[in-house]
C-alpha cells in the first residue's frame, strides 16, 4: 500500500474510533442485539474503508455510517427470517431520523452498562469495553495486555454469547440497581487504568496507552452521568495519577516511588483537571447529602500529594485522616496497608508498624509483596536494619514485574550492615 | 498522545463583524462534544493581534514591540490541546472545527504533537 493509501486508511480508522461507540450503541438499541449491532457496524466500517479514500470523508461521518448500518439491517431482514422475527419483536425504527444528542447519550449509557455487566468476568468486561467503547482492535487490546490476539477475540466472542444467553437487556439499570451496576462500570475503568499504571506482568513498568484509554473513558462517563459523584471521583483520581506518569519511570526504565519523584515533571494541567473533577464530585455528593465515596476519597488523597511541592511538605495528617475514612468504606488489606504507611508518616514509624503487624496476621496478604516492603521501610526507620533486609529479600520474589523486583533488591543491598 | 492545534487566521480572511453568533454556538457545541469525548484538555482564544506584544532577540539585542502588526499575513487566533490516540484523530477533530466556520473564513490549523518530558 503506498503512502497516500496508508494515510487515507489511517484517516478512516481515526474517524471510526471516534464514531464507533455511538454507532454500535445506536444499532444495538434498534436491533436489540449487541453482537448483531457490532457486525452491522463492522460492515459499515468496511464500506467506509472502500469508499472514503476515493470520495473523501463525508461531512457527517456518524450519520453516513449509521445509514449503512441500518441498510445492512434491512438486507438481513430480507435474507434471514430469524433476524426478521427479532426485528419485528423490537419494532425497529429503521426509518427514524437522526437522533437527538440526548438520545445518543442514552444509547451510549446502555452500551456502557451492558459491556460492564457483572454477569461477565472482569477480564471479559475489560475486553468488551475497550473494544466497543474504546474502539480498539483485538490486536491493540492483545498488545496492551501482552495476550495473543486470538485469546482476546475469543474472550469477546464468549462475552457476547454469554450476554445473549443470559438475555441481558440492552438498557440502563433503574433506581436501586443503578448504584451497584455503576460500581461494576467504574471498576472496569479502574482496572484498565491500573493495568497501564503498574503493569502486573512482564518487565515493562507501564503501558501509558492504557492509562490514556481509561482516563478518556472516565471523562466520557463524567459527561454521560454528571449527577453521579463517584464518576467524578474516579475521573479526578485518574487525572491526578496520570499526571505522574512521566515522573514514575527512572532514566534506566526503573521504578521511581512517589517520595522520590521529580515533582517538576508532574503534569500540572492534569492535576488542575483532577482538582476540578474532585470539586464536582464533592459538590454533587453534597447536593445529594451523601458522604464522599471511595473514589472521591482516593482522589482527595492523590490531591493532597499533588498539593505538596516536595515530599517533605506532604500533609500526612490529612492523608491519614482520609485513609481513616476510606478504610470504613473499603476495609481491604491493601487500603489498611496504605493507611499504615500514612499513619507512620503522620504519627511515627512505631504507630505504623503496629498497624502493619496487625495486617501480617491476615492470610490473604501472605503473597503480597508490598506488605514486607512496607514493613522493611518502617523497620529501617526504626534502625532495625537486619530485620529490614530480611523483609526485602522476602518481598523480592513476590513482586510481579521485573522493575519492582529490582528495586526491592537494590534497597536490601543499600541497607547498612 | 497530546497534540497542540494552533489556529492560524488570515486577517484578510475574517468576515465582517468577526465570528457570527451562529459560529459561536456551533463552536460551543463542538467544544462540548470534544470535552464529553474525553479528548479536549484545554482551549482558548487569544486577544486580538492589535493587543499583541513581540519580544525579539536579534544580534544579541532584545527589543519589545507593541502591536498592531499591520503587515502580518497570518496570526495565531487561539489554540486547542487535545489527547488523541493518533495524529489522524487530532486532524479529524481539527477538520470538524474548521468546517463549522463556513465559506467566508480563511483559516488553518497547525497540528503538532506535544513532546512529552523525556
Amino acid at each position: 500500500m503506498n503512502q497516500t493509501d496508508e494515510r487515507a486508511r489511517r484517516a478512516v480508522e481515526a474517524v471510526w474510533r471516534i464514531e464507533a461507540p455511538r454507532l454500535i450503541a445506536g444499532l444495538a438499541r434498534i436491533v436489540g442485539d449487541l453482537a448483531l449491532a457490532e457486525d452491522l457496524a463492522q460492515d459499515a466500517l468496511v464500506a467506509a474503508l472502500e469508499q472514503w479514500p476515493g470520495e473523501g470523508v463525508p461531512r457527517n461521518p456518524g450519520a453516513w455510517l449509521m445509514t449503512i448500518g441500518k441498510r445492512r439491517a434491512v438486507d438481513l431482514i430480507r435474507r434471514d427470517q430469524t433476524y426478521a422475527r427479532k426485528l419485528e419483536l423490537i419494532g425497529a425504527d429503521l426509518d427514524a431520523d437522526e437522533p437527538e444528542p440526548d438520545a445518543i447519550e442514552d444509547d451510549l449509557l446502555r452500551l456502557v452498562f451492558t459491556a460492564c455487566h457483572p454477569v461477565l468476568a472482569p477480564q471479559a468486561r475489560v475486553a468488551l469495553t475497550l473494544r466497543l467503547l474504546g474502539g480498539l482492535s483485538t490486536a491493540d487490546i492483545g498488545r496492551a495486555y501482552l495476550v495473543p490476539e486470538p485469546t482476546i477475540a475469543q474472550r469477546i466472542v464468549r462475552a457476547k454469547r454469554l450476554l445473549a444467553q443470559k438475555q441481558v437487556p440492552f438498557e440502563v439499570p433503574a433506581g436501586a440497581q443503578l448504584a451497584e451496576r455503576l460500581a461494576s462500570v467504574l471498576e472496569v475503568v479502574y482496572l484498565i487504568f491500573n493495568e497501564g499504571y503498574s503493569a502486573t506482568a512482564g518487565d515493562d513498568w507501564m503501558r501509558p496507552a492504557l492509562c490514556e484509554e481509561a482516563l478518556r473513558l472516565a471523562r466520557v462517563l463524567s459527561g454521560l452521568m454528571p449527577a453521579e459523584p463517584e464518576v467524578h471521583g474516579l475521573t479526578a483520581l485518574l487525572e491526578i495519577q496520570a499526571s505522574r506518569v512521566a515522573a514514575r519511570t527512572g532514566a534506566k526504565g526503573g521504578v521511581v516511588l512517589l517520595a522520590d519523584q521529580d515533582r517538576g515533571r508532574w503534569n500540572q494541567l492534569l492535576i488542575r483537571r483532577g482538582f476540578s473533577a474532585l470539586a464536582k464530585a464533592d459538590a454533587v455528593a453534597k447536593a445529594r447529602r451523601q458522604a464522599p465515596g471511595p473514589y472521591a476519597l482516593q482522589a482527595a488523597i492523590a490531591a493532597s500529594h499533588a498539593r505538596a511541592l516536595s515530599a517533605a511538605e506532604t500533609d500526612w495528617a490529612t492523608i491519614a485522616g482520609l485513609y481513616d475514612a476510606l478504610i470504613k468504606l473499603q476495609p481491604t488489606p491493601v487500603v489498611a496497608l496504605n493507611r499504615a504507611v500514612a499513619v507512620a508518616m503522620a504519627r511515627g514509624p512505631a504507630a505504623g508498624l503496629a498497624l502493619v503487624d496487625e495486617l501480617a496476621a491476615d492470610h490473604a496478604l501472605k503473597d503480597y509483596h508490598l506488605l514486607p516492603a512496607v514493613r522493611a521501610d518502617l523497620l529501617t526507620r526504626l534502625g532495625r536494619y537486619d530485620e529490614a533486609r530480611d523483609e526485602l529479600e522476602r518481598a523480592a520474589p513476590l513482586a510481579q514485574n521485573g522493575a519492582e523486583r529490582a528495586l526491592l533488591l537494590e534497597r536490601a543491598a543499600a541497607l547498612p550492615k | 498522545m497530546r497534540y497542540m492545534s494552533l489556529i492560524k487566521i488570515d486577517p484578510a480572511g475574517v468576515p465582517e463583524g468577526g465570528p457570527s453568533e451562529e459560529l459561536m454556538t456551533e463552536m460551543g457545541k463542538l467544544i462540548e462534544e470534544m470535552t464529553k469525548a474525553g479528548v479536549l484538555l484545554d482551549t482558548a482564544g487569544l486577544a486580538p493581534l492589535e493587543e499583541s506584544t513581540r519580544v525579539q532577540l536579534s544580534g544579541g539585542k532584545l527589543t519589545v514591540i507593541d502591536g498592531p502588526f499591520t503587515e502580518a499575513k497570518e496570526f495565531v487566533g487561539g489554540y486547542a490541546l487535545t489527547q488523541c490516540r493518533s495524529k489522524e484523530e487530532a486532524i479529524e477533530w481539527g477538520k470538524r472545527f474548521l468546517a463549522i466556520h463556513g465559506d467566508q473564513w480563511e483559516i488553518a490549523l497547525e497540528i503538532r504533537e506535544v513532546q512529552e518530558a523525556a
